[in-house]
């Protein structure tokens, strides 16, 4: 069970060696990919900022909560920081585990708190130039305010 | 400790509110008992505009909560919404 941040890209083949096990029967992976919209504004890039210290410490606390919650053998989870473009990979999470049920819970509850929880920030940049972190009241820099939560998936 | 005590701590800034504070960090002197007080006091004077209760606050790198107390010395970590994924 580890989290990581990564500024290199993220290699999803790389990490899925890391989850079988023989008491697995079952794989469950997430990529949240950087699409070229959100909520009607089109997006050229994104950039994400994330405290990698607590990022980490709170990512591994959630894969924790995982096992605990679910029946499941492991848990791994990445998230980029840096400049991506529209098709890269922000976050990976994969789990493995005895049966399908618990491995698909285990992924949706690991990504889920993920969002809410780890300190990672994401600014949009928007075709013609302006930019703004998403979720955020503050900065001047954005064309909408207090938006939903924008999702890569 | 007197509420009314003052002391330094250092504030770091993260994301949209370091884009608005203009810097990363700085040394605030301050009679702010909790952090909670203290976001108060920089929200005010950097124009922070999001609800404390969706932010998070760290003090010396731990996650921690806007009633926790301030002590002399503390960095004190102001997160904006967070939005991973």
């Amino acid at each position: 069970m580890s989290f990581r941040i990564s500024s290199t890209p993220i290699d999803p083949d790389e990490l899925k060696r890391r989850l079988p096990d023989a008491h697995a029967g079952a794989c469950v992976t997430f990529e949240g990919w950087v699409r070229d919209h959100n909520e009607g504004d089109a997006v050229n890039a994104l950039e994400y900022e994330a405290h990698e210290p607590i990022a980490v410490a709170e990512g591994t606390k959630i894969l924790a909560e995982a096992a605990q919650r679910f029946d499941i053998v492991a848990a791994y989870g990445e998230h980029r920081v840096g400049r991506l473009e529209i098709g890269d990979c922000a976050v990976w999470v994969g789990v493995s585990a005895a049966h399908r049920g618990a491995a698909f819970d285990a992924c949706r509850y690991i990504i889920d708190e993920i969002k809410h929880r780890v300190p990672i920030w994401k600014k949009e940049h928007y075709r013609g130039g302006a930019a703004g972190w998403v979720n955020c009241a503050t900065g001047a820099s954005g064309t909408r305010r207090d938006s939903e939560a924008a999702e890569t998936q | 400790m007197a509420s009314d005590a003052v002391i330094d701590v250092t504030a770091r800034y993260f994301a949209a509110f370091r884009e608005q504070a203009g810097t990363d960090a700085e040394r605030v002197t301050t009679g702010a008992a909790t952090a909670g007080d203290l976001y108060g006091e920089l929200a005010e004077r950097h124009g922070f505009a999001d609800a404390r209760g969706r932010c998070k606050v760290a003090i010396n790198d731990e996650l921690s909560d806007w009633t926790a107390p301030l002590k002399h010395g503390d960095v004190v970590l102001f997160f904006p919404p967070v939005a991973g994924g």
